[in-house]
C-alpha cells in the first residue's frame, strides 16, 4: 500500500491562521481534533446523523464530518474554541451553562454553532425556528426544552432586553 | 400494612442517618436554588475531556475485529498477513486473556476477545494496535478466522424450545440463564375475592441508550509498572475490579482508573467492556499508550440496553378496582452474554408493588441466552417493561370496571412507611400528589374520552400512567460489608475546600450534587469547591452511577464528611473566641455567633484557625444503606433507601384512518424527595420524557434474521444513528413539570431519585392515550404508527382491536418454573423469609 502524500494547507479557524499537514482525504472533523488539536468539536457518528460536529464554514453551520478539509481551505471557519470572547462567555453560552442546556455536553458544542448560526440571521426566533435550526443536532439528555429556553433567554438578551428565565422553567409548574 | 412502628424508625433514622430531611425550604441557602452546574462553563465552551479528546506522545490505536457470525466455534486464527503490515505493533487474541470476567460475580461469562466461541455478531476476536487508526483497520480486515457455525438461538421461544446448543455451560439447563418464582401471600385467596379477573400478554421490545459519545478509553502502562485507563465508563470501581482479575498477575492496587466525564451513559457504560480490557493489556504488550475509540455501528453491538420481554400478567380486582392479587410473568431475551441480567430478571418483579398496594403477589420470571448482543441495564433498568404492562393493564380494568383509571390509582397508592408484600420499605411516598397535579393541569376530568376532533380530522386522546424508581440498589452488586460511597474532604488556609469522590459524572450533575451539599452544610459558595471525582488512585470507592444512586448515597457520605469538617472548624473557633460551639453559624462564606451575629469572620479566618488549632484538616464520610427488610433468596434485588414516585398524562392527536400520531403535550409530576436544583431536576425530568416518548413512539433495537449460506445470522436492523430512529427537536412537545417535595429521611435535605423514574410511565401513557382517542390496544411497545394501523384495522374488521402477542397462553414460551418461594407477607405475619427454602434452611443450620 502506498501512502497519499500529504497536504499542506493554511486554514482560517476562529480569526487565526493554522498550518496543517493532512492527508488528502481526511474531513475537516478529523482535521481539526486530530490535527489541529481543537477537541472542542465532538463527533457522534462521522455519518452526518447526529450533528455533534457541527462549526460554521463561512456563517453556515455544516457537519464537519461531511466537509472534506481540502474543501475548506482559505474559507472562515468558526468553532465553539470561537464563541468567547477573552474570559468572557457569549450571551448564548452563557444562557446554556445557567440554564442547564447542557447536561453531558457532549452534543452542546454542535447546538451552540448551529444556534449561533440561527441568531445571527433571526434576532427574534420562535419556538419552531429554533425547533428548526436544531432538527439536525441529537440530543439524549435534555429533551432540548432547557436548550430552547435558553436560546430564546439569549436571543433577547443579544436584543438588549432585560431578560431572565420564567420561574416555570427553573422551579417547575 | 405497618410492619414496624414509624415512630420508633423515626428515631432510629434521625440517629443513623442526620440527613436534614426536615429542613424547611427557607432556611436552607443553597439546597434549591436554581445554581449552575459546577462544570456548565466548561461543557459550553468544548473544553470537558472527553476520553476520545485525549491523546499522549506515541499513543497507538487500536481496532477490534468483530465476529461476523451469530454463534460459532472458532476453529483458528491466522494473523500472519496482520503482522507483516507496517506499522502494527500489536496484536492480541483470545488466549492472552484467559480469564473470564462479567459485571456480577454470578456471571462471569465474558472474554476480552473469544477464546473459542463467538455468541453474536459483533463478538471482538482479535486487537489489532498500530501507529495509525486506518492501518488498525485494514490489519483487521488482513486476519483470517476460520469458523464452524453452530445453530443458532433467536428468541426466547426457541431457547425455551432448544436446550442445545447450549451459549454457555452455566445457568439453570438449556439456554436458560436464570428462573425466578417468588410468591407472597395467598394467591387462591386474593383471586378467589376479587370481583374482577383479567389476563393479557405484552411485550416490550428491546431498545437502546444511544448516548451521543461513542466509548472511548485510553490506556498507559508505564515503565514503573503502573497502569492508567482514562475510560468512559459510568462505573470506574468495576472496571477497575474487572482489570485486576483479567490482568492477574498485575496487582490492583497498581491499577488506576480514570472515568472522563461520560457523553451520556443511560446505563450503556457501566459494564466492564472488551475493549477496555484490551487497551489495557494492549498498552502492556507494546508499552506504548494505546488508545481505542468505538465507532456508532460498534455501540450497537456493544449494547447491554433494554431486554426484549414478554409477559403476562394476571390481575384480581374488587368492584371498586382494589388490587387483590397479581400473578405476573415475564421472559427476557438476555442476548449473548449475563452482563446484569440476573438483577434485571428480578427487576422485572420488583417494583409492581411499591406504586399500588397488591396484597398477594406471585413473580416468575426467565432469562434466556440468545444469539444476539447482550442486553443489560437501560434507564429503568429492567423495571420499564412489566410498568408498560401493569399501567396498561389497570387502564383496561378501569374501562371494564367504568371507573376513572386516575382515581383507580389513587385508591390503589401504597401506603407512605409501610413494607410492601415482597419487602421493600417505602418511606415518603408522594404519588397521590403526583396524580393529583397531572389531573388537574391536563384537564383529566373534563377532556378525557371526549374524542375532541383537531382542524384536520384527528382524534385526541389523554393517558395517565404512574410508575417509582430506587434511589440506588441497597445492595451492592458483589457481596460486601463496605460502604457504598465514599466521600473525602481537605480544607486549609486558604480558604480551600476539596471534595474526592468516586463517583463519576455522566452529564446528570453528580459533581455539581457534591458541590451543593458540601456548599450548604459549610456555608461556602457551591462554585467555591473543588470537586475531584472518578479516580481510583485518588478518590474514595463509590460504586458508580448506576440505579439513580449517587445523590443519595455519595450525597449522604458528603454530607457527614461536611459536618465532620465543620464540627472541627466550630471547635477551633469556639476555643479561638469563646463562644460555644453550637452557638455557630456557617453561611454566607462566614462563621457568625448565632446570639451575637456582629461576631464574625470569614470561612477562610476560621478554617486557618482551626488548621492552628487542630492540625491538618482533612476528614471522611460513608454511606452504607439501611439493612433490607428482604431475607428471602432473590430479595436483594428491589430495596432501596427510597422510591421516587412519578404520575404523567399524555396528549395524543392520532389519525384514525393511518394510525399515524403525534404528541403535542405532556403533563408530568414527580417526587423527588427535595429537590436539590429543581432547575437541573427538571432537566432529568424532560430529558426522561424525550427518552420515553422514544422509546414509545419509535426506538427499537430489533434484528435481521437472515440466512447466509445456510446458516441464520442475526444482524442488527438498524445499527446507525439515522436508522435507528430517535426523537429531534421538532418531535420534542411540550411538557408542563411539576416537581412534587415529599423529603425522604433517607435521603440528603429529604432527596431522592429522579433521572430515571419519570421515563417509566410515559409509554403506557401513550399506549392508554390512544386507546382513549381512537379504541384500540397496543400491547406492545413501540406503539409504532403501523401498530396502532393495525389495531385499527382489526377493529374495523370486527376483530379484536388490539395489536399485540397472541392474548391467551399460547403467547408465551412453556417453562417449568419448578416450585415458588413461598414467602408470608408483613401482614400475615411474615418475617422476610421464605418458608420452603432448602438452600437458606441449610445455611442457618449450619
Amino acid at each position: 500500500m502506498t501512502e497519499p502524500n500529504k497536504v499542506l494547507a493554511t486554514f482560517q479557524v476562529n480569526g487565526e491562521p493554522h498550518e496543517v499537514a493532512f492527508l488528502p482525504h481526511k474531513t475537516l472533523l478529523e482535521v481539526l481534533r486530530e490535527e489541529m488539536t481543537m477537541t472542542g468539536t465532538k463527533h457522534g457518528c462521522e455519518l452526518g446523523e447526529c450533528g455533534a460536529c457541527t462549526v460554521q464554514v463561512e456563517g453556515t453551520p455544516v457537519l464537519s464530518c461531511l466537509v472534506l478539509a481540502v474543501d475548506a481551505v482559505g474559507k472562515e471557519i468558526r468553532t465553539v474554541e470561537g464563541l468567547a470572547c477573552g474570559s468572557d462567555l457569549a450571551p448564548l453560552q452563557d444562557c446554556m451553562a445557567n440554564l442547564g442546556g447542557a447536561q453531558c455536553g457532549y452534543c452542546t458544542p454542535g447546538v451552540l454553532m448551529a444556534a449561533d448560526a440561527l441568531l445571527k440571521d433571526n434576532a427574534r426566533p420562535s419556538r419552531d425556528d429554533i425547533k428548526e435550526a436544531l432538527a439536525g443536532n441529537l440530543c439524549r439528555c435534555t429533551g432540548y426544552l432547557k436548550i430552547f429556553e435558553a436560546i430564546e433567554l439569549a436571543a433577547a438578551r443579544m436584543r438588549g432586553e432585560d431578560a431572565e428565565p420564567s420561574k416555570e422553567s427553573i422551579y417547575g409548574s | 400494612m405497618v410492619l414496624d412502628d414509624p415512630a420508633a424508625r423515626d428515631a432510629q433514622a434521625r440517629d443513623d442517618a442526620p440527613w436534614q430531611h426536615d429542613k424547611s425550604k427557607d432556611e436552607l441557602e443553597h439546597i434549591g436554588k436554581p445554581i449552575r452546574k459546577i462544570d456548565a462553563r466548561s461543557k459550553v465552551s468544548g473544553l470537558t475531556q472527553f476520553a476520545d479528546d485525549l491523546t499522549m506522545p506515541r499513543m497507538l490505536h487500536m481496532k477490534l475485529l468483530r465476529s461476523t457470525k451469530a454463534h460459532a466455534e472458532i476453529a483458528h486464527i491466522d494473523t500472519s498477513k496482520a503482522e507483516a503490515l507496517d506499522g502494527v505493533k500489536g496484536i492480541l487474541t483470545g488466549k492472552d486473556m484467559p480469564t473470564p470476567f462479567g459485571i456480577l460475580p454470578v456471571s462471569q461469562d465474558e472474554h476480552a476477545l473469544c477464546p473459542d466461541q463467538v455468541r453474536f455478531v459483533g463478538d471482538p476476536v482479535v486487537a489489532i494496535a498500530a501507529t495509525e487508526e486506518e492501518i488498525a483497520w485494514d490489519a483487521c480486515r488482513l486476519v483470517e478466522v476460520d469458523y464452524r457455525e453452530l445453530r443458532t438461538i433467536g428468541g426466547v421461544h426457541e431457547a425455551a424450545d432448544n436446550d442445545e446448543p447450549r451459549l454457555h455451560d452455566y445457568g439453570v439447563r438449556g439456554n436458560i440463564h436464570r428462573l425466578e418464582n417468588l410468591e407472597f401471600g395467598d394467591m387462591a385467596d386474593g383471586f378467589d375475592r376479587a370481583d374482577h379477573t383479567r389476563e393479557d400478554t405484552f411485550f416490550f421490545e428491546g431498545n437502546t441508550h444511544l448516548p451521543m459519545e461513542q466509548h472511548a478509553s485510553l490506556a498507559h502502562f508505564d515503565k514503573d509498572g503502573k497502569l492508567t485507563i482514562w475510560s468512559s465508563t459510568q462505573t470506574p470501581h468495576y472496571l477497575h475490579r474487572a482489570l485486576a482479575r483479567v490482568l492477574h498477575p498485575l496487582p490492583a492496587n497498581r491499577i488506576r482508573v480514570i472515568a472522563c466525564p461520560n457523553g451520556g451513559g443511560f446505563g450503556g457504560k457501566s459494564d466492564p467492556f472488551n475493549h477496555e480490557i484490551c487497551a489495557a493489556k494492549m498498552s502492556m504488550l507494546t508499552g506504548r499508550p494505546v488508545k481505542v475509540a468505538l465507532t456508532r455501528e460498534e455501540v450497537f453491538w456493544c449494547h447491554r440496553g433494554r431486554h426484549p420481554v414478554l409477559m403476562r400478567s394476571k390481575i384480581g380486582v374488587s368492584k371498586t378496582g382494589k388490587i387483590t392479587a397479581l400473578d405476573f410473568h415475564s421472559f427476557l431475551d438476555g442476548g449473548a452474554y449475563g452482563s446484569y441480567g440476573t438483577a434485571s430478571t428480578f427487576y422485572t418483579g420488583a417494583l409492581q408493588t411499591v406504586t399500588y398496594a397488591v396484597e398477594n403477589y406471585h413473580f416468575r420470571g426467565a432469562r434466556f441466552f440468545t444469539n444476539k448482543a447482550p442486553c443489560g441495564p437501560k434507564r429503568g433498568h429492567g423495571t420499564v417493561q412489566p410498568r408498560f404492562a401493569l399501567e396498561v393493564q389497570l387502564d383496561k380494568v378501569a374501562c371494564d370496571l367504568g371507573i376513572d383509571p386516575a382515581k383507580m390509582r389513587l385508591d390503589n397508592l401504597a401506603p407512605r412507611e409501610s413494607v410492601t408484600a415482597n419487602y421493600l420499605r417505602i418511606g415518603s411516598m408522594g404519588l397521590g400528589a403526583c396524580i393529583e397535579k397531572v389531573v388537574e393541569g391536563s384537564g383529566w376530568n373534563e377532556r378525557r374520552g371526549k374524542k375532541e376532533m383537531t382542524a384536520d380530522g384527528r382524534i385526541r386522546g389523554l393517558g395517565i400512567a404512574c410508575s417509582s424508581y430506587l434511589s440506588g440498589a441497597g445492595l451492592p452488586i458483589y457481596w460486601n460489608g463496605m460502604p457504598h460511597s465514599g466521600v473525602q474532604l481537605q480544607l486549609d488556609r486558604s480558604g480551600l475546600c476539596t471534595l474526592f469522590c468516586g463517583s463519576t459524572d455522566i452529564g446528570q450533575g453528580s459533581d455539581s450534587v457534591l458541590g451543593w451539599i458540601v456548599g450548604e452544610v459549610l456555608g461556602i459558595n457551591p462554585l467555591d469547591i473543588k470537586v475531584v471525582t472518578s479516580d481510583t488512585d485518588l478518590t474514595p470507592v463509590d460504586l458508580g452511577s448506576y440505579s439513580s444512586r449517587v445523590t443519595v448515597m455519595t450525597g449522604n457520605a458528603a454530607m457527614q464528611a461536611a459536618e465532620r469538617a465543620r464540627e472541627i472548624i466550630a471547635k477551633g473557633v469556639s476555643k479561638k473566641i469563646d463562644v460555644p460551639a453550637s452557638r455557630l453559624v456557617f453561611a454566607e462564606g462566614r462563621v457568625f455567633d448565632a446570639e451575637n451575629p456582629e461576631t464574625t469572620m470569614t470561612f477562610m479566618e476560621a478554617v486557618g484557625i482551626a488548621e492552628a488549632k487542630m492540625g491538618t484538616i482533612g476528614t471522611v464520610g460513608s454511606y452504607t444503606p439501611p439493612k433490607t427488610a428482604a431475607k428471602f433468596r432473590g430479595g436483594g434485588v428491589g430495596p432501596s433507601p427510597s422510591y421516587s414516585y412519578s404520575a404523567t398524562v399524555v396528549e395524543v392527536e392520532v389519525d384514525p384512518d393511518t394510525g399515524i400520531y403525534s404528541v403535542p403535550k405532556v403533563w408530568m409530576a414527580h417526587d423527588i424527595g427535595r429537590a436539590l436544583n429543581a432547575a437541573i431536576a427538571m432537566g432529568q425530568i424532560e430529558g426522561s420524557i424525550y427518552m420515553g416518548l422514544g422509546e414509545a413512539m419509535m426506538e427499537e433495537m430489533a434484528y435481521r434474521d437472515r440466512s447466509h449460506k445456510g446458516q441464520r445470522v442475526f444482524l442488527h436492523k438498524i445499527p446507525s444513528m439515522l436508522e435507528y430512529k430517535s426523537p429531534s427537536a421538532l418531535e420534542m412537545p411540550d411538557c408542563t413539570t411539576y416537581v412534587i417535595e415529599d423529603p425522604d429521611k433517607n435521603g440528603p435535605f429529604g432527596a431522592k431519585e429522579v433521572g430515571q423514574g419519570p421515563l417509566l410511565p410515559i409509554m403506557p401513557a401513550v399506549a392508554n392515550a390512544v386507546f382513549d382517542a381512537v379504541g384500540v390496544r397496543v400491547d406492545e411497545n413501540p406503539i409504532s404508527f403501523e401498530k396502532v394501523f393495525a389495531a385499527l384495522e382489526a377493529k374495523k374488521n370486527g376483530k379484536d382491536a388490539r395489536f399485540g402477542p397472541a392474548p391467551d397462553a399460547s403467547g408465551i414460551p412453556s417453562v417449568d418454573f419448578g416450585e415458588s418461594l413461598k414467602i408470608k407477607t408483613p401482614w400475615q405475619g411474615g418475617d422476610g423469609t421464605a418458608s420452603n427454602d432448602p438452600h437458606r434452611t441449610k445455611k442457618a443450620k449450619k
